[in-house]
């Protein structure tokens, strides 16, 4: 039995072999206890503070909001240390390790942006990373492979299945069923067995909470809609936390449109899932009719997931947030005039929220809104992806097709 | 009595404890899987565990995911699977079967409707590896209500409270593990479960089948000396096909000279 809910309406549990729950049980009982411990709090405090550079500034756009009536805020995770709102919670999870005695780090990670997250904080702290990551994305993000390797932790490249991050969840959580007495497993979104959803949530939720601060102090008013990508979901639900019960505002999470819902391949779960069992927790999830999991496609190694956290299902499902596809071609151009119009290089992940933002003020130009978009995390790592995509549309564009 | 019972009684009284071979159903493919299931039961196979192939076995190592993936490339669907049991439960209507399923495969289909078609073919008992105790509410009582039993998972980090549960709802067998991680010949059986035994006993939970990490006959022998009611041995059994497995006849032979060695290493010995 769970001291915390491990459900959010019909999604959630904990869907491991038997031999993992005493691991989550010791995990539960860590978390509650250190979130009612104020040193172990302060030291969280003081580390997202003079460690990772929290709090991250609230950007009003300058440019890209123009010929609109709308307002159009960027909060700055792309600015905290690593370059992405996943810094947060590997602080506290990692400092959750130490206090249970752990020794080792498991971690698993698609874009690279956790596991960067991860061997930095386990460098810090002390703690031994390993890294399982898709063979895929190990070559399409070479440069957090790099970084990783720079920081000290052990990249494990995972080739089964799709050889994406779905095959490293998997993996990592068989490594942790025979090494959990000495290993935390740092999970790296708000999906999986509880407590993690609950437990990411709690260490991202400062995302939403300065920025409900900051938008007040700075406007006077809360804003009309607040905007984040959704992969797993830690950046989105560390975003609207803090505006869940202002129900003026309406909560908006963009998922990997891929090469269009009709396509068949993307990772749009909460538009094209059905409710389903994977990773651990009930979810919406992408399947085939016999329950065979099914391969996800994003441009953004960090949106490509078949499933989705558990929370996000049960929001959608309770009509407080929605959630809207935005594609890999549509994201880039996002991601390109970002760059263009206020000199900001944004991940891949979090210019699918931007590319939304913009159509949304585009739609009508002369409706006046407020939106606030969690720029979750820089783009540095996708420049040679973002590249490579942008010449093939160029040469495919040509007259006489794409060239050989 | 169930079919487990019934074997259970017929191993004691001649002096065995039960061998139980595990494959994945339709690896390679369909044909070849059924033909070598038979040897088994031929050469002595005492039960049967065997898995519906998923696309995402996290419970399992990585010789038993080849051969999952395999059976998904030959287009092995979980109705193939079900027939092919019908076919085997026809020819052999005393053979305690049990399935190996991930949950998500038996959501997808609604619990109830998926409990029924295991019935109809002559399913005994359904584990589904990432359903622990805790969650196994909604699982057990479609289960019950259309006549199949299910077995639980006994990891050696298991506590009290759970073994109560395990004693209560398990049905037909307990799948002991050896030890702790995934299911592979690579990491031999661990630690000694003659503790947990004896308080799964007293608990009158289903007699435990030691699994993860058995390929070998002297550990059939170790693992009736601990108390155990028998072995599940699946990795080492697939690798075995996994040799040579276009030659038909020759992975036949092999598997029967594999299961016949674990079966004669099965007698107890009076202590």
């Amino acid at each position: 039995m769970t001291r915390l809910p491990a459900y959010f309406g019909n999604y959630g549990g904990r869907f491991v072999p038997e031999i993992l729950i005493p691991a989550l049980e010791q995990l539960e009982t860590a978390f509650i206890e250190a979130q009612a411990d104020p040193a172990f709090r302060s030291e969280f405090q003081r580390l997202l503070e003079e460690y990772a550079g929290r709090p991250t500034p609230l950007t009003e756009c300058r440019n890209l909001a123009r010929g609109t009536a709308s307002r159009l805020f960027l909060k700055r995770e792309d600015l905290l240390h690593g370059g992405a709102h996943k810094t947060n919670q590997v602080l506290g999870q990692g400092l959750l390790a130490k206090r249970m005695g752990k020794t080792e780090v498991i971690a698993e990670t698609g874009a690279g942006q956790h596991g960067v997250a991860c061997a930095l904080a386990c460098a810090l702290l002390g703690l031994k990373c390993r890294v399982y990551m898709g063979a895929k994305d190990v070559e399409r993000q070479s440069p957090n492979v790099f970084r990783m390797k720079l920081l000290g932790a052990t990249v494990i490249p995972v080739s089964s299945g799709s050889a994406t991050l779905k095959d490293a969840c998997n993996e990592a959580l068989r490594d942790w069923s025979a090494s959990y007495e000495r290993a935390h497993y740092l999970l790296g979104t708000a999906a999986g067995p509880h407590p993690y959803p609950t437990l990411v949530k709690e260490f991202q939720r400062m995302i939403g909470d300065e920025s409900r601060r900051q938008i007040l102090a700075r406007t006077g008013s809360l804003p009309d809609a607040v905007i984040a990508c959704v992969g797993g979901g830690s950046n989105a639900i560390g975003m609207f936390t803090a505006f869940v019960a202002d129900a003026n505002v309406e909560l908006v999470g963009v998922e990997a449109g891929g090469l269009g819902l009709d396509s068949g391949k993307h990772g749009a779960t909460l538009q094209a899932g059905r409710p389903g069992i994977f990773f651990g927790m009930k979810s919406r999830l992408m399947q085939d009719g016999a329950g065979q999991v099914e391969e996800s496609h994003s441009l953004s190694a960090g949106l490509d997931f078949p499933s989705v956290g558990p929370e996000h299902a049960y929001l959608q499902d309770i009509g407080r947030a929605h959630y809207v596809p935005i594609t890999d071609e549509v994201a880039v151009a996002g991601l390109a005039e970002l760059a263009r119009s206020e000199g900001i290089i944004a991940a891949l992940e979090s210019a699918h929220a931007v590319a939304y933002a913009l159509e949304r003020m585009r739609r009508d130009p002369s409706r006046s809104e407020m939106l606030l978009v969690n720029l979750s995390g820089r783009g540095d790592k996708d420049i040679f992806t973002v590249d490579g995509y942008l010449r093939e549309q160029q040469a495919s564009q040509e007259p006489g097709g794409p060239r050989p | 009595m169930n079919r487990y019972e019934r074997m259970f009684a017929g191993l004691t009284t001649a002096g065995r404890v039960a061998f139980v071979p595990f494959t994945v159903l339709g690896f390679p493919d369909l044909v070849r899987s059924e033909a070598w299931i038979e040897a088994m039961i031929a050469s002595g196979a005492d039960a049967l565990e065997l898995g519906i192939p998923f696309s995402d076995p996290l419970a399992d190592g990585p010789t038993i995911q080849r051969a999952m993936a395999a059976a998904l490339d030959a287009g092995v669907s979980p109705d193939d699977c079900l027939r092919l049991v019908d076919r085997i439960r026809q020819r052999h209507p005393e053979l305690p079967i049990g399935l190996l399923m991930y949950a998500n495969l038996v959501w997808a289909r609604g619990p109830a409707r998926f409990f029924s078609a295991c019935a109809a073919s002559g399913v005994d008992s359904v584990l589904i590896a990432d359903v622990p105790l805790d969650e196994s509410d909604e699982f057990l009582h479609q289960a019950r209500s259309a006549g199949v039993g299910q077995v639980f998972l006994c990891p050696p980090n298991i506590d009290e409270r759970r073994m109560k549960l395990l004693a209560e709802r398990g049905f037909g067998y307990t799948y002991l593990l050896s030890r702790a991680g995934v299911t592979g010949s690579e990491v031999a059986a661990g630690s000694p479960v003659a503790a947990i035994v004896a308080r799964l006993r007293e608990l009158g939970a289903p007699p435990p089948l030691l699994g993860f990490g058995i390929s070998r006959p002297e550990q059939v022998a170790a693992a009736a000396k601990e108390g155990a009611a028998g072995v599940i041995c699946g990795s080492k059994v697939i690798e075995l096909m996994l040799a040579e497995p276009n030659d038909l006849e020759a992975v036949s032979s092999r598997l029967g000279t594999f299961v016949r060695s674990m079966v004669s290493a099965s007698k107890f010995s009076p202590s």
